[in-house]
């Protein structure tokens, strides 16, 4: 980590970037924060990257691309299809950041240790990007001890890692390490919902859903979502951002939200991560992501920054519209 | 004192649940939230913090108020009628219940929300204390005793394979002796002193026990509206709203009318200063930065409630902010982070 901050530093000093878009410690070790850190000293102090800094810092790029000078930022692998997708969209400017790209051994998700009753973490080990991180050490504020494989806390999209190759960067800096489940596919949890009976299927998304309080944090996270002002925002419509004025409102939101970043969600997995209530957001993603791959051919949003789309580009060999139709009757 | 085998809990809840509306903390597709009594679902008295707090209980995240409907003959206006029957809100920790003597404040000084007076009326409040308080708990710093809270009916400790029951009001003592059918009495509860102690004990040591909340509360507007650190601290923030809804004293709401083509719903739900039409105005909107919604949050909490309530504080330490908040911003690094200003300054 410290190699990190002593490139940052550098580049500051030398006048290449203005700032530095990175995780600031937190006060616990699970809390790290999105940061944008303007000297050296207060990246000595506070700069922190370890295997709870999940946050994809991509989309605050976006506000960066209209400050004065450059960015640094740091991107991982994951982040940086989403940095990709946000150049495609000209949301992001290139020529303002300068990108470092991370190595990633995972991210860690504290909820799994809140499930195991050891969320009140006071102090870990095995976490750094120095460590093998394939086992977490952990002891909590009552003294439980235990070990646990780095793999069971890890956040569910780690397990199904793309690549852990940067799609775009000035310079890479830490290594990586493989987490994709051997045997696993990503979209094995879809087929298994697809599986379901039409009924079972839509009690399943109705109990998941009923948990949602609008909150707005999977949009509001959500790179692809970048829009200036959110439907959902309009004032003039009987729908509200904040409330669901009937019972199927929440649902709706989802699902428009699912389709409107159709194409260009990179599956980077943040709508999960920051749920509140843990609502399973990405399936519906991963769901549209298959359903685009099967119909259109393979597409991985965010690899480059020219491919159009599948559902910008037009060829003459596109599923005629019907065929939707024809699938979902089976 | 009274007390239950914890094997029983199902059984006297469903006795409850028989009788009148019950509350409880309910497990559901893998998250405790609050939801009304059925015997198939899942109660959950082992987590600690529910992801919402018990507010909706009280003041509902969506509630119609009245509806109107337009028929040949006119218009006819139907209030939404207020609660007038007993209900009870089983396994509300302590935090939660003094968030409700914060938002009493609001709500019940004049003009009076009868909604929300109905709903307080007639719960039961039935606090279970907190046998093993999280790290990011700071209830502490407000004075609440984790251990015992003194705005509930009855308070309840869960004591190894019992829970004990003991009634502080009335209320509480006439509920005790409606449902006492499944209770045991028991002795004075010398083991419910020894649990009592055994959570202030851990509660004077967890982390945030010692948060200071010197130069917050009344008369501080000037000082810290104009503090420079109010920049760095929301440059993270998503805008989301997690914070104001987990918080169990969050207490904006819009009204708002739902046109159901032959008439209107009237409704009010939850607001969040975080959001982009929070006090709008027909001309224009106050806050226009992610930074002044942000700053808003806290000031309501820290300096503004304070000031318009006796220097009551209008957080209870309850850390489903710490817990829940995306990007891990919270009203605990805000205030140490002004607090190290402070020192620096003073330095």
């Amino acid at each position: 980590m410290q190699e990190l901050i002593n490139r940052a530093k550098e580049l500051l000093a030398d006048g290449t970037v203005a700032r530095v878009l990175g995780w600031k410690k937190g006060d616990f070790v699970y809390n790290p924060e999105p940061h944008i850190f303007t000297s050296a000293g207060e990246l000595e102090k506070d700069f922190i990257y370890d295997g709870f800094c999940g946050a994809n810092l991509s989309k605050y790029m976006i506000r960066a691309s209209r400050m004065e000078g450059k960015t640094l930022v740091f991107l991982k692998p994951c982040d940086t299809f989403s940095f990709n997708q946000l150049i495609k969209e000209h949301q992001v400017d290139r020529e303002k950041a300068y990108i470092i790209g991370v190595g990633c051994k995972g991210k860690l998700d504290h909820r799994k240790f809140q499930e195991r009753d050891l969320g009140d973490i006071e102090s870990i080990s095995g976490i750094r990007m120095m460590d093998e991180c394939d086992v977490v050490h952990v002891t909590t504020i009552y003294g439980d001890k235990a070990d646990l494989p780095f793999a069971d806390v890890m956040l569910e999209r780690c397990h199904y890692c793309k690549t852990k190759d940067h799609q775009i960067f000035d310079e890479k800096m830490l290594g990586s390490r493989e987490t994709t489940d051997k045997d696993g596919d990503r979209f094995d949890e879809v087929r298994r919902i697809q599986k379901m009976s039409p009924e079972e299927r839509f009690s399943y998304f109705r109990s998941e859903l009923s948990k949602c309080i609008r909150c707005n944090a999977c949009r509001n996270v959500c790179p692809a979502c970048n829009c200036l002002h959110c439907v959902f925002d309009n004032t003039n419509y009987d729908t509200a951002q904040k409330a669901n004025a009937d019972s199927f409102e929440e649902n709706m939101f989802h699902i428009i939200r699912t389709l409107h970043v159709a194409g260009r969600c990179t599956d980077c997995g943040e709508c999960s991560r920051v749920c509140p209530q843990s609502i399973p957001l990405h399936l519906f993603n991963r769901k549209l992501i298959l359903d685009m791959d099967e119909l259109y051919g393979e597409f991985q949003a965010g690899s480059d920054t020219q491919t159009p789309g599948p559902l910008t580009a037009y060829t003459l060999e596109d599923p005629e519209a019907g065929a939707g139709l024809e699938r979902s009757r089976g | 004192m009274k007390k239950i085998a914890q094997s029983l809990i199902p059984q006297f809840l469903s006795c409850v649940g028989g009788a009148m509306d019950l509350f409880v903390p309910v497990r559901m597709s893998g998250a405790a939230n609050w939801g009304i009594w059925d015997k198939n679902r899942t109660v959950d008295l082992d987590t600690l913090k529910t992801v919402k707090s018990p507010k909706d209980v009280f003041f509902p995240q969506c509630q119609t108020m009245y509806t109107v409907h337009h028929a040949d003959a006119g218009y006819t206006i139907d209030p939404m009628k207020l609660t007038s029957q007993p209900f009870c809100v089983f396994g509300i920790r302590p935090c939660d219940v003094r968030a409700l003597t914060v938002m009493d404040q609001v709500f019940l000084a004049e003009p009076e929300d009868t909604f929300y007076r109905a709903r307080r009326e007639n719960a039961i409040l039935l606090s279970l204390a907190c046998h093993r308080p999280a790290q990011t708990c700071f209830c502490s710093v407000f004075s609440i005793d984790a251990a015992q809270s003194d705005g509930a009916d009855v308070m309840m400790w869960m004591i190894g394979q019992d829970l004990w029951l003991e009634g502080q009001t009335d209320k509480g003592n006439g509920f005790l002796e409606q449902f006492s059918e499944l209770l045991e009495d028991a002795d004075d509860g010398a083991c419910v002193e020894e649990e009592k102690e055994s959570i202030r004990a851990i509660t004077r040591k967890l982390p945030y026990s010692g948060l200071s909340l010197e130069g917050w509360g009344e008369g501080r507007t000037d000082e810290k509206f104009d503090d420079p650190n109010w920049e760095q601290l929301s440059d993270a923030c998503l805008a989301c709203g997690t914070c104001t809804f987990v918080c169990p004293t969050c207490q904006c709401y819009d009204i708002k009318d739902y046109d159901t083509g032959h008439g209107i719903q009237r409704y009010r739900c939850w607001d969040s200063c975080m959001y982009s039409d929070f006090t709008l105005m027909a001309a224009a909107n106050n806050r226009t930065t992610q930074m002044q919604r942000f700053r808003q949050r806290f000031m309501h909490k820290l300096v503004y409630f304070p000031t318009n309530n006796d220097g009551m504080f209008m957080c209870v330490g309850c850390g489903r902010c710490v817990d829940r908040c995306p990007q891990s911003l919270n009203i605990v690094k805000v205030i140490k982070t002004m607090e190290k200003g402070r020192e620096e300054e003073q330095a």
